[in-house]
């Protein structure tokens, strides 16, 4: 039953995949092992989407089927799940620009490759950010946009950053319609990201220089 | 249903030539003077040349999309653009004057506020309206049409529109949620019940709200006219005559949205492809009527959900392509000459879409490999780009340069080929757009005859 729940979901089939989830809760199942199931089968998704196998359609679907399974499982399910994350990631779409499908691909993906994501949405001013920072406290920051309107609107956003004192604290990545390397630099980030994979990519490399650096510092 | 639009048909080359010809003609065009017209000729020339793929021009056309760049340029607001028609005037012949792009496109993306006000629409955001008096309006994504109104659509695109859809897009139009069924309306007894809805106290209110936003956009029009007329009679073409849209496009831009759609394909895979075929000839009969109307044969259809990482391959050659191709084929049988701006990246589509008519269409690219364009596509069709915004708001002139020299060495001295940027270069610096069009236009000799 666990396979087929995660062969269906891989396999966008919705109805299946809810007929799946609402035997194993008649039959009381553990609801835990319902998720987990789900996370299997969102990493699936996440690595066809890598190979090229899938596309929008199927992380829109995943996503779809994941809410709609939360749904079923949130009445039987009163403990928080834990699961092992291996670092925390902040994502926006800078101020003025209001788009969001490039941004929500990379968040799903780097979710399904084991990161906790702050999503702040859309047309985030530059002190958003920095106080999602604070609060938060990501080792990277990804900066979206897809107009040209974004170029200044991440400059100044890494600009507030540099001056809350922050800016040693992340690595930044920016991506999305119309930026490029040369915006990179334009903007002062750390690196560019041509598409939602070479994100993910940044943020894992990132994530364990932090780590190897931490590792120095304790010994 | 009748099968249309499959097929080139016979006559369709003779009336691309007329087309061209009544453009080409120059007629009605108050021109400045006779060297206004040559050079206004000349330069239809070199576009006719470079696309109909029989010799090549004998320099490469350079058309860039402004977007919102001559409003910034002219040091003025998207908002003042918008609302005073005088300064959007003033904007648009500063750019044509100053920079001399070899075809310009019209200002009608610059939407006249009061109209979009008149009418409260909310499918976007404008300055002074959700965005800033600087920032380019913008669209809101949703899902306008819910997925349970797909046979309601199909079984009556226009009734649809009228009575569900605008109710919801234009605040100021909710009252049309009363407007009759009107094929109901034809036999004596059934006129008054059926014309009945049109006494009510909301909907005549509604109707003075279209009337009054629709007085507006004709002042706006006129405008709009005087200044073309007034541009063009200085020896600058209009890039393109008239608008369509990929069905597919209709459907997940502006009814189910992006997340809609994208799960139609799944969840609605029938209802989805008949709609689009629904959507087809009204696609078709908007191009052919603007590109009759105003006497030209370009049609511009930006396209957007098939680019790219959008969809798989199959995806797009079950749900994207197969309409898409009827309103190219449909207008290219009436002489049209479809502009098909291809959004994002295009790379993995261009085997797909060679599938065409010869000399009959123009693929206008972005961030798509121009070199792999110039092999698959470009075998049938004018390519068109792709000088990237990115360079052009934060390169130098020197970079802009040696971009536009790779492209003209690489895909553009045979000809098939118009130098463009890859969007609408809002934000990009003036000395790069000079020297984007400048060095272009002296180093884009494909014979030895000078212009």
């Amino acid at each position: 039953m666990h396979e087929r729940l995660v062969k269906a979901i891989v396999e966008m089939r919705e109805a299946e995949a809810m007929g799946c989830v609402k035997e194993l809760l008649d039959k009381g199942e553990d609801p835990l092992k319902i998720v987990e199931q789900c996370r299997e089968a969102v990493e699936i998704v996440g690595s066809q989407f890598e190979k090229g196998e899938y596309f929008l359609p199927e992380l829109i679907m995943a996503g779809h089927m994941l809410a709609e399974i939360s749904h079923m499982v949130k009445p039987v399910f009163s403990k928080g799940l834990e699961v092992k994350r291996i670092g925390k990631v902040l994502m926006g779409t800078v101020q003025g620009d209001i788009h969001d499908i490039g941004k929500n691909i990379v968040t799903f993906l780097l979710d399904a490759n084991g990161f906790e994501v702050m999503d702040i949405g859309i047309d985030n001013p530059p002190e958003k950010f920095v106080e999602a920072i604070r609060n938060f406290g990501p080792q990277v920051v990804g900066l979206s946009g897809l107009l040209t309107i974004a170029f200044d609107s991440m400059k100044k956003t890494i600009k507030a950053i540099e001056e809350a004192g922050l800016r040693n604290k992340v690595k930044i990545m920016i991506g999305g319609g119309q930026t490029s390397e040369k915006i990179k630099e334009y903007a002062g980030a750390d690196a560019y990201g041509k598409d939602a994979m070479a994100g993910v990519l940044l943020a894992k490399q990132w994530v364990e220089e932090k780590g190897d650096e931490r590792e120095m510092d304790r010994s | 249903m009748k099968e249309r639009w499959t097929e080139v048909e016979p006559g369709a080359k003779d009336k691309q030539e007329e087309q061209f010809a009544i453009w080409l003609s120059g007629k009605g065009i108050p021109f400045e003077s006779s060297e206004a017209e040559r050079i206004y000729k000349e330069r239809i020339g070199l576009l006719k040349d470079a696309i109909q793929l029989i010799k090549p021009p004998r320099r490469i056309p350079i058309c860039p999309s402004p977007g919102f760049f001559p409003i910034g340029y002219a040091g003025s607001t998207v908002y003042e653009a918008m609302y005073d028609y005088g300064i959007l005037v003033r904007i648009w012949e500063k750019y044509c004057n100053d920079f001399a792009p070899d075809a310009y496109n019209a200002p009608t993306s610059i939407v006249p506020g009061k109209v979009i006000d008149l009418l409260d629409f909310t499918l976007y955001k404008w300055p002074g309206h959700g965005v800033s008096k600087e920032q380019p309006y913008q669209f809101v994504e949703g899902d306008y049409m819910k997925a349970e109104e797909y046979q309601d659509l199909i079984d009556d695109p226009s009734g649809y529109f009228l009575r569900v859809y605008f109710p919801r897009i234009f605040g100021a139009l909710k009252p049309f949620e009363r407007m009759p069924l009107f094929p109901l309306i034809h036999e004596m007894p059934l006129v008054p019940p059926g014309i009945a809805p049109f006494g009510t106290p909301e909907l005549q209110k509604a109707l003075h709200n279209m009337m009054d936003a629709a007085s507006e956009a004709i002042r706006w029009a006129n405008r709009v006219r005087a200044l073309n007329g007034s541009i063009m009679g200085k020896g600058y073409p209009t890039f393109s005559g008239g608008f369509s849209k990929a069905p597919f496009d209709v459907v997940g831009d502006s009814l189910r949205g992006t997340t809609g759609v994208m799960m139609d394909m799944y969840k609605h895979p029938d209802e989805l492809l008949e709609a689009c075929e629904k959507l087809t000839p009204f696609m078709v009969r908007a191009g052919v009527a603007a590109g009759k109307a105003n006497g030209h044969p370009l049609i511009f259809i930006p396209l957007h959900k098939g680019a790219d990482g959008f969809m798989s391959d199959k995806q797009f050659r079950t749900f994207y392509w197969p309409t898409l191709k009827k309103v190219i084929i449909g207008l290219v049988n009436e002489g049209l000459v479809p502009l098909l701006f291809a959004e994002g990246g295009y790379n993995s589509r261009l085997e797909g879409i060679s599938d065409l008519p010869k000399g009959a269409t123009v693929w206008w690219f972005d961030h798509t490999d121009m070199v792999r364009a110039k092999k698959t596509v470009g075998k049938v069709a004018c390519i068109a780009g792709n000088v990237p915004l990115s360079l052009l708001c934060a390169g130098t002139e020197d970079e802009v340069k040696q971009y536009c020299k790779s492209l003209i060495d690489t895909v553009g001295r045979d000809g098939g080929f118009i130098l463009s940027t890859g969007a609408g270069m809002e934000g990009a610096k003036p000395e790069n757009v000079r020297a984007m069009i400048n060095f272009s236009k002296e180093y884009g000799v494909c014979s030895k005859t000078i212009l």
